[in-house]
């Protein structure tokens, strides 16, 4: 009886509770939490006579300064770009439609910074389930186990371009993108440009590599003679075959026109970041009746090099062709971990959309660091 | 003295215009004599630029002006002096360690970046419930967006030969991929056909004063 009793009585005064609570209008301003204490949190719950809000801060001369203004009866605002460990001072004021009448709320918050932005846990989990996977894989393939790699028909072209070169006498010319160094797409075409060497060497096939950055050029001259080396042939390697044209983009374009005008390369590989120049590049090299492989990881510049090479890598095809054509146990592993990641976004949006769809709005807020 | 500089410039303006213009024949003089113009021109420009717009303000004028707040300058500068040591062969050597640096960051960066972008990112704007649509146009789109990412996934998927159930994925994935690479192959062709209108534009009205 007595507990009949308690539960009435908390029943009570939840239902007063939620009836003032109506009436109740509400602003607080706080520190937004898991974050590098560059933002704050404003939420307000207003009656519904008000039509308009204007939120404001407090200036250094404690003037208030409009920093918000969408209206709505009630909701959230994050404000972003502030200093951290500093106290701010807010105040909202909501507006009938007329203007005539209004109330203000006020408030006031501390940024603080926090040690781990939260919002960043997926990426966290999924990157150590990923780098696991290529670790794991890795380690496999060192111990011997046999990784399956399917075909990859742009790739297979590779050893028949460089083939018909040497049939012709005439050169390879590879051009590793028109980015630099700090480009991963560039590190991928050098990755093929080593394997491209090491078989040009074999074939005893001259290899000509303009770059547009004095950084590219070094790099790519490393790892042709990298290739020589490998390919037993050192005394072969000529450096002044590696060469930088210009920075500029199109001066870049016309000076490898030009090249493959004059010296009529018989295969042309066009592997790494492209931009408007893919179309200019790729028909000139059709029109010398070049062999011609291409590869970026650029969709825009994709379509160029479809309709006007023999062999396209399309996107992720770039950064699996080293692995392939090496087929190098450490980044056969490493492609396989990689796939485990794609298998894995498959899953994950698999699932995500049962959850959305049963109605489980958590499994897509965990991944918009939402929690 | 400025009009007469001004007609100049737009003489060799329209002279090396209608040089490149003439590639379009084949290979000739003209178009060899603009090229290596353009080329030279342009790597000349970019020192000039490197040196002014980059070392001298980010570098030299910061360790000079203000060495306390800007030793950690003194990092990149003896990289870069490190990179310079290509130019003799017995310090060739020195010269792999920046390089190594700089990959190895970029490849970090890089990773970091795709993951957020292209997994987490992928992953949560795909994540929709097609039948919170009120239009079937709408649930149409949303429903092809999820055929066309997830099989487009599949298609980069190496580890599995394309055959039997699994080669529908992959045949819809390469499907998904040819439309847009279509629709991006018009679209660009467009804004090309508009700096060639560009280019007649110059001639037609700077130069012959045919248009008004």
């Amino acid at each position: 009886m007595k507990n009949l009793h308690l539960i009435l009585l908390f029943l009570l005064i939840g239902i007063f509770a939620f009836a003032t609570s109506e009436g109740t209008e509400t602003y607080t301003a706080e520190d937004a939490p898991w974050d590098d204490g560059t933002a704050v949190l404003h939420r307000w719950n207003l009656s519904a006579k008000w039509e308009f809000l204007s939120l404001q801060k407090a200036d250094s001369l404690g003037v208030y300064q409009e920093i918000f203004n969408e209206f709505s009866p009630s909701g959230q605002f994050k404000e972003t770009g502030l200093n951290p460990d500093t106290k701010y001072q807010y105040r909202l004021v909501a507006y009938n439609k007329e203007r005539s009448d209004s109330t203000s709320l006020f408030s006031e918050t501390t940024t603080q910074q926090q040690w781990f932005a939260m919002n960043k846990l997926p990426l966290l989990i999924l990157l150590v389930i990923v780098c696991s996977s290529v670790l794991y894989y890795i380690l496999s393939a060192r111990k011997g186990k046999e990784l399956f790699i399917r075909r990859i028909s742009g790739l297979d072209s590779i050893d028949e371009a460089i083939g018909r070169a040497t049939e012709k006498g005439k050169p390879i010319l590879f051009v590793p993108g028109i980015s630099d160094l700090g480009d991963i797409q560039t590190i991928a075409a050098l990755n093929i440009l080593n394997q491209v060497a090491m078989k040009s060497a074999e074939y005893g096939t001259e290899i000509l590599v303009p770059c547009r950055f004095s950084m590219v050029m070094s790099a790519a001259r490393e790892t042709v003679k990298d290739g020589y080396l490998k390919a037993g042939k050192p005394d072969a390697y000529k450096e002044d075959n590696i060469f930088y044209v210009t920075d500029d983009q199109f001066g870049f374009v016309a000076g490898v026109d030009g090249i493959m005008l004059r010296e009529l390369p018989a295969a042309n590989f066009f592997l790494g970041a492209f931009w408007a120049e893919s179309l200019i590049l790729a028909e000139t090299g059709f029109t010398t009746g070049a062999i011609q492989t291409a590869g970026t990881g650029q969709p825009h510049q994709l379509p160029f090099f479809v309709v006007s090479c023999d062999y396209t890598l399309i996107g992720e095809e770039l950064y699996a062709a080293s692995a392939y054509l090496s087929r190098d146990p450490q980044q056969l592993g490493s492609l396989k971990g990689q796939d485990f990641g794609k298998l894995l976004t498959i899953i994950l949006i698999l699932a995500g959309i049962i959850a959305e769809i049963a109605g489980l709005g958590w499994f897509k807020n965990f991944f918009e660091g939402v929690f | 003295m400025a009009e007469l500089m001004k007609t100049i410039g737009i003489w060799l303006s329209a002279y090396f215009t209608l040089s490149i213009f003439s590639f379009l024949y084949k290979d000739n003089p003209f178009y060899k004599l603009a090229e290596q113009i353009f080329v030279g021109l342009s790597a000349a420009y970019w020192l000039v630029y490197t040196i002014y717009n980059i070392l001298i303000p980010n570098l030299f004028n910061k360790l000079f002006t203000d060495f306390a707040n800007n030793w950690i300058l003194l990092i990149p500068m003896v990289l870069g002096i490190m990179m310079l040591m290509r130019m003799f062969p017995k310090l060739e050597w020195v010269s792999r360690y920046p390089m190594a640096i700089m990959i190895g960051t970029t490849a970090a960066i890089a990773m970091l970046l795709s993951f957020q972008s292209d997994f987490l990112s992928q992953i949560a704007a795909t994540i929709v419930n097609p039948f919170k649509f009120s239009s079937p146009v709408d649930i149409v789109g949303t429903i092809l967006i999820i055929i066309g990412t997830i099989c487009g996934i599949y298609f980069f998927y190496f580890s599995k030969k394309p055959e039997g159930f699994y080669k529908i994925p992959s045949k819809v994935g390469i499907w998904f991929l040819m439309v847009s690479f279509g629709a991006s192959f018009g679209y660009t062709v467009m804004a090309r056909i508009s700096l060639l209108i560009g280019r007649l534009d110059f001639l037609l009205r700077d130069w012959l004063h045919i248009i008004k």
